[in-house]
C-alpha cells in the first residue's frame, strides 16, 4: 500500500514540476522579502548574477528566483506549459518574436521603454537589452603567416586553400541544438548567398559541432580549433584573455548583431515586478551595470552607427518564418547536406 | 397705457443658435467623413501590402513529384512588420489540410479567383485580424491541387493611424466649427444691421414726423416697412381728419355763439328794462363760460399730448414773456390793470418745448387779470435763480384762499373763493403740467396784505 | 372807424355788423373773399376783420396774398380755433392779432385800437368837443394844449359820451359798456370814473352833467 502511495505522490509531482529541463536554477535571498522575482533565461547565472545584486540594493523587499534553461527550453515553458515567471530573458529572438505574437506577452510601457531606438522594441511586449555583435573567433598561431580572413569571401577562400590547416579545426553552433545558433544560421543564410558556400566548404573539412559559444572558445582556447565561426561576442570578450594567442574578428562582410530580449510572459506572477527589473535593465543604471559587470554591450544606436559593418538582427514578424516547422525542416535539410553529407 | 408685451424672441439669438447648430452638424459630418475615408484609405492601403505578403508566398509555391513545396519567404513577413507592428498569422491549406500555420486561422467564405487576393476580417483568438488570401492550383504529378495561402495581421497599426487622422479630423472639425462659430455671429450682425438701421432712423424721429418710411431695406423686410408707411399714412390721415374735425366743429360750434353773444350785447343797448338785462347778462356769461371751458379743455388736451413727447428748442424765456404780455394787454387794459414788467436785459436761454410753455404763461398771465380786481397792479417779473429761470406774478386780488398749490393743480378744481368768476379750474392744471414736463416748478402763495403770488420756475440751460 | 368785415356766416355777420355800427363804425360786410377783394378794389379800409373758413377759400392764404401784394390794410383774424399754435400761424402769416369767436365786442375794440396805435394814423380818428381835441387812438385829452392821459375805462367813457353829445346816458347802459359781464360792479363804480374823467376835464369848456336818477350826459359849456 505503502509503494502504491509514494508512486503515485511520485507520479504527481513529475506532474506538477516542470516538464523543461532546467540547467541552472539559484535564489537570490533577502531578509525581509515581501515579494519574489522569478525570472527565466538563458544567460548563465554567473554574467546576471551582478545585475541582480544592484536590483536589490534598489528593491530590499524583492527576492529573485533566477532559472537558466536553453532557448528551446525557455521557449516552451512558457509556450507550452504557461510556466509563471515573471520575466523571461532569452537570445533566441526568433523564439521570443513567436512568443510575443501568439500572445504569450504582457504589454509594459515606462519612461525606460520609451527612451528605447526603435529598432529596439516589438509593439510594447517584446524589449532588447543587449547589442551583441556575432563573430569568428581564430588562434593566431594556427593561422600563423597568413592573413585573418576580414570577409567571409575570404574565409571561403582561405579554407579551400589551405584544407590541410583546418580539416578537423573549424568549429561552429549545431542549428539543430541550439537555438541561438539556428538563429545566426538562418539569419547568415539570409544575408548572402556566401553562407552556403561557405557551409559547403566548412563540410568538406570535418567541421566540429557545438551546442554553445562556451565549448567553441574553450575547445580554441584548448588548442582544438583554429576558428570558430558565429561565436557570441560578448561570451568571447569574457573568456579569451586579451594578449592571448586568440583573437576575435568581426568580419566586415557583415556581421549579424543579435539583441538580447525581454518579455512578460502573460502568465506572470508578479507582472508589475517583473516590468520594475525590465526598467532597471533599460535604465542609465542598468546599462552601466550590464556594460561593467554583465560584460554585455548595452543598447547603443550609436556604436551602431559608428561601426557600418554591424548588422542588427530585426525585430519583426520576419523571425516567424524560420520558426515555422516546414521552413525548419527545409533549412537543416539543405544544412545537412551542405554540412554533414557533403 | 404700456401694453404687456410678451418677453421678445430674438432674431438675432435664434439666428445665431441656428447657424451653430448647423456648423456643429457640418463639423461632425467632416469629422466621420474623415474618420471613414482614413479607415478605408489605411485599409486599403495595409490590404494592398497584406495581399502582396500572401501573394509572394503563393508564387513560391511548387508542385512536385512527392507534393507541394512551400517556401515562405522570409521579406513577406518582414514586409508586414515594416508598415506597422501588428501580430501576424498564417496558414497555408494543401486540398483542405492544414500544413502548416496556425490551424485556427478562418478560411474564407467566399470563393476567390486564382492568384488575386481576397480580403475579410475576422476575430481570431482575442482579438481581430485582417486576412489575405490567395488560391493556387499546383500540378502535382497529374492532379491539380487546391492550395490555399492565408495571411493575416492585427488591426492594431490601422486603428492607430485612423486615430491619428480621426484626431487631425476632430481638430479640424472644431477649428472649422470655431470659425463658423465667429463666422455666424458676425453674419447675423450684419443681417440684423439694416433692422437696427431703420429702427435707428425711425426712433430719432420728432413727434410730429409722420413722414413714411423711405430707407433702403432689405426684401424680407419691405412687408413690414409697407405696414408701418401705411399704419403711418392712415395714423396721419387719422390725426388730420381730427384735426379737421376739431376746426370744422370749433367753426360751427364757435360761430353761432358768437352770433348769439354779440345779439345779446344789441339787445343789452337797445333795453333798460332790468330783468331784461340781466337774463342777459346772464346768457352773456354762460357764453364766456362755454367758450374759455372750450379752450381750457382744447388746451389742456394739446398739453398732455405734447408733454409726452416735446418739440425741444432754445429760446430766450424773456422774448416769449415780452410777446404774451404784449399779447394780453388789451385784456388787462379793459379792466384798467397794468401789466408791470421787469425782465432782464441779457437773454435767459432755456430748452423746452416753446408752445407749451407760451401756453402755459399764458393760462397764468390771464388768470392774473381775470382773479384780479379792476384798477390794480399786476407785477410779472423774470429773474435768474441759481439754475433756474423764475417768472413771479403778483396781483393784489383776493388770494388763493385757504386751499393749498398742490389742491389747486387738481384738475377742475378751483379755489373756495372765486365762485362768481367764470372759469374751468384747468388753468393751473396746464401750468403745473407744462411744469413738471420741463423739470420746472409751480408754486401759488398769498401775500402779505392780501393778493397772490404765482412763482413758475424753469430749469435754465 | 371804418372795417371791412369777411364774414360768409349770415346771422354772425348782420350781427357784428349791427353791433359794431352801434359804436359808430362804418361796417362793409363781404360773404366771402372774392368779394372782399371786389371791395378791397375800390375802397380803402381801417381794419379788415378776417374770418379763417369761407366758401370760397382759406382766409389765411387771402391774409398771405395780401400781404404779398403789399397791401398793408391792418387785419385782426375772427377765428374758431384758440390754440397757441394756431395763433402764432395766424402772427406769421401776417395778421396783426386775432380775436376768438365768441368774443367781447370790447375787447375786439380794444384790440383794433391797439393795432391802430401801432400802425400810425392818428391823425384821422382825432376829434374835437368844446375846447378839447379828443384822441382815441393815442387816448389823450387835449386841452389849451395841455394833454392829460386817459386810462382805459376813462377813455372809453369819455367815447360814449362824446359820440352823443347831450344825450343822457344811464347807469345800467355805461355799466354794460365799461365793465366786462363777468365782473360785479359796485353801485357807485360809475361814479368813480365819471369823477376821474371830470378831473381830467378840469379847465376845459367840458362838463359832465350827472342828471339824478336818470344818468349822465356830456355837455359844452
Amino acid at each position: 500500500m505503502r509503494a502504491f502511495f509514494t508512486a503515485l505522490a511520485l507520479i504527481c509531482v513529475t506532474f506538477t514540476t516542470a516538464a523543461f529541463e532546467i540547467e541552472e536554477e539559484r535564489d537570490f535571498p533577502v531578509d525581509s522579502p515581501r515579494a519574489e522575482l522569478r525570472i527565466l533565461s538563458t544567460t548563465d547565472t554567473v554574467t546576471f548574477a551582478p545585475l541582480i545584486d544592484a536590483f536589490q540594493r534598489l528593491r530590499p523587499d524583492v527576492s529573485v528566483h533566477y532559472t537558466v534553461a536553453s532557448s528551446q527550453e525557455v521557449f516552451q515553458a512558457i509556450y507550452g506549459e504557461n510556466a509563471a515567471f515573471d520575466l523571461v530573458i532569452s537570445s533566441a529572438m526568433d523564439l521570443q518574436m513567436k512568443l510575443a505574437n501568439d500572445g504569450f506577452a504582457a504589454s509594459h510601457s515606462s519612461p525606460e521603454t520609451q527612451s528605447l531606438p526603435q529598432w529596439a522594441y516589438w509593439r510594447d511586449q517584446l524589449y532588447a537589452f543587449a547589442q551583441e555583435p556575432v563573430v569568428m573567433i581564430a588562434s593566431r598561431l594556427a593561422f600563423d603567416g597568413l592573413d585573418l580572413p576580414q570577409t567571409r569571401q575570404d574565409l571561403v577562400r582561405l579554407l579551400r586553400d589551405h584544407p590541410d590547416r583546418f580539416t578537423g579545426r573549424i568549429g561552429t553552433y549545431d542549428p539543430q541544438l541550439s537555438g541561438a545558433g539556428y538563429l545566426f544560421a538562418t539569419q547568415d543564410a539570409r544575408q548572402s548567398d556566401t553562407f552556403w558556400r561557405l557551409a559547403e566548404v566548412m563540410g568538406s573539412l570535418s567541421p566540429k559541432l557545438y551546442g554553445a559559444s562556451g565549448d567553441m572558445i574553450d575547445a580554441l582556447t584548448k588548442g582544438d580549433l583554429a576558428v570558430a565561426y558565429n561565436v557570441l561576442g560578448s561570451y568571447a570578450r569574457a573568456r579569451l584573455p586579451l594578449d592571448g594567442d586568440s583573437v576575435i574578428v568581426e568580419l566586415k562582410d557583415f556581421t549579424l548583431t543579435l539583441l538580447r530580449t525581454a518579455l512578460i510572459p502573460q502568465t506572470a506572477g508578479d507582472p508589475v515586478l517583473g516590468g520594475a527589473f525590465l526598467d532597471f535593465l533599460l535604465s542609465e543604471n542598468g546599462r552601466r551595470l550590464i556594460r561593467d559587470e554583465a560584460g554585455l554591450p548595452p543598447i547603443d544606436e550609436q556604436a551602431l552607427a559608428a561601426e557600418q559593418h554591424l548588422r542588427p538582427i530585426r525585430l519583426d514578424p520576419g523571425l516567424l518564418v524560420y520558426v515555422d516547422p516546414i521552413k525548419r525542416k527545409r533549412f537543416l535539410a539543405e544544412w545537412n547536406a551542405a554540412i554533414i553529407h557533403p | 397705457m404700456r401694453l404687456a408685451l410678451p418677453p421678445p424672441r430674438s432674431i438675432r439669438r435664434r439666428l445665431i443658435l441656428q447657424l451653430l447648430v448647423v456648423a456643429a452638424l457640418l463639423a461632425m459630418l467632416l469629422y466621420f467623413s474623415i474618420r471613414s475615408v482614413a479607415r478605408d484609405a489605411v485599409e486599403t492601403t495595409q490590404d494592398s501590402v497584406l495581399g502582396a505578403a500572401t501573394t509572394a508566398i503563393a508564387e513560391q509555391l511548387r508542385g512536385s513529384v512527392d507534393g507541394v513545396e512551400i517556401d515562405i519567404l522570409y521579406s513577406a513577413f518582414s514586409m508586414l512588420g515594416s508598415i506597422s507592428e501588428d501580430r501576424v498569422f498564417y496558414r497555408i491549406i494543401v486540398a483542405d489540410q492544414t500544413v502548416t500555420g496556425y490551424e485556427d486561422l478562418p478560411v474564407p467564405t467566399e470563393t476567390a479567383p486564382l492568384l488575386t487576393p481576397i480580403y475579410y476580417t475576422r476575430n481570431f483568438r482575442d482579438t481581430q485580424v485582417r486576412i489575405a488570401a490567395v488560391i493556387r492550383a499546383i500540378l502535382v504529378g497529374r492532379t491539380s491541387v487546391r492550395v490555399q495561402v492565408l495571411v493575416a495581421q492585427t488591426r492594431q497599426g490601422q486603428e492607430a493611424i485612423v486615430a491619428t487622422m480621426a484626431n487631425r479630423g476632430a481638430a479640424l472639425g472644431l477649428g472649422f466649427f470655431a470659425v463658423a462659430a465667429l463666422l455666424s455671429l458676425l453674419t447675423a450682425n450684419t443681417a440684423l444691421r439694416p433692422l437696427n438701421y431703420i429702427a435707428g432712423a425711425v426712433g430719432r424721429r420728432g413727434p410730429q414726423d409722420l413722414r413714411p418710411v423711405t430707407q433702403e431695406a432689405p426684401s424680407e423686410m419691405v412687408p413690414l416697412i409697407t405696414s408701418l408707411n401705411g399704419f403711418i399714412a392712415r395714423l396721419r390721415g387719422a390725426l388730420s381728419r381730427t384735426e379737421t374735425f376739431i376746426t370744422e366743429a370749433a367753426h360751427h360750434i364757435r360761430t353761432p355763439l358768437a352770433t348769439v353773444r354779440a345779439q345779446a350785447e344789441i339787445a343789452l343797448r337797445q333795453t333798460e328794462d332790468a330783468d331784461t338785462r340781466q337774463t342777459l347778462h346772464r346768457m352773456i356769461r354762460a357764453i364766456e363760460d362755454s367758450s374759455r371751458s372750450a379752450s381750457q379743455l382744447l388746451d389742456h388736451a394739446t398739453v398732455v399730448y405734447r408733454t409726452d413727447q416735446r418739440a425741444n428748442e432754445r429760446f430766450d424765456l424773456g422774448d416769449l414773456l415780452r410777446g404774451v404780455v404784449r399779447s394780453l394787454d388789451p385784456t388787462a387794459d379793459l379792466k384798467d390793470l397794468i401789466l408791470a414788467t421787469s425782465l432782464p436785459d441779457d437773454a435767459l436761454t432755456i430748452e423746452g418745448d416753446r408752445l407749451l410753455i407760451e401756453s402755459a404763461l399764458r393760462n397764468l398771465i390771464d388768470n392774473a387779470i381775470k382773479y384780479s380786481p379792476a384798477d390794480n397792479r399786476i407785477g410779472i417779473s423774470l429773474i435768474r435763480a441759481n439754475e433756474s429761470a423764475m417768472i413771479t406774478i403778483t396781483d393784489d386780488g383776493r388770494g388763493i384762499g385757504s386751499l393749498a398749490t398742490g389742491d389747486l393743480v387738481g384738475r377742475f378744481k378751483r379755489g373756495g373763493n372765486v365762485a362768481d368768476v367764470v372759469g374751468s379750474g384747468l388753468g393751473l392744471t396746464i401750468v403745473d403740467e407744462v411744469a413738471t414736463a420741463h423739470g420746472g416748478t409751480l408754486d401759488l402763495q398769498n401775500r402779505e396784505g392780501g393778493g397772490t403770488c404765482v412763482r413758475f420756475s424753469l430749469p435754465l440751460l | 372807424m371804418r372795417f371791412l368785415l369777411v364774414e360768409d356766416n349770415v346771422d354772425l355777420g348782420q350781427s357784428v355788423q349791427k353791433r359794431l355800427a352801434m359804436d359808430g363804425h362804418a361796417v362793409d360786410w363781404a360773404q366771402d373773399l372774392h368779394s372782399a377783394q371786389d371791395h378791397l378794389g375800390v375802397a380803402s379800409y381801417d381794419l379788415i376783420l378776417l374770418d379763417i373758413m369761407l366758401p370760397d377759400g382759406d382766409g389765411r392764404d387771402f391774409l398771405a396774398g395780401h400781404r404779398r401784394a403789399q397791401r398793408d390794410t391792418p387785419v385782426i383774424v375772427m377765428t374758431a380755433r384758440s390754440a397757441v399754435s394756431d395763433r402764432v400761424a395766424l402772427l406769421d402769416i401776417g395778421a396783426d392779432d386775432y380775436i376768438t369767436k365768441p368774443f367781447d365786442f370790447a375787447e375786439l375794440e380794444a384790440r383794433c385800437r391797439a393795432v391802430l396805435r401801432r400802425r400810425g394814423g392818428a391823425a384821422q380818428t382825432r376829434q374835437a368837443f368844446a375846447d378839447v381835441i379828443f384822441d382815441p387812438l393815442s387816448a389823450t385829452l387835449t386841452i389849451d394844449g395841455d394833454t392829460r392821459e386817459l386810462r382805459n375805462r376813462e377813455l372809453r367813457l369819455f367815447e360814449i359820451l362824446v359820440a352823443a353829445p347831450g344825450r343822457i346816458h344811464s347807469k345800467a347802459q355805461l355799466c354794460d359798456r365799461l365793465f366786462s359781464f363777468a365782473e360785479t360792479v359796485t353801485d357807485n363804480a360809475i361814479e368813480v370814473y365819471v369823477g376821474r374823467l371830470r378831473k381830467k376835464l378840469v379847465g376845459s369848456r367840458a362838463r359832465i352833467e350827472t342828471v339824478r336818477g336818470v344818468g349822465y350826459r356830456l355837455t359844452d359849456g
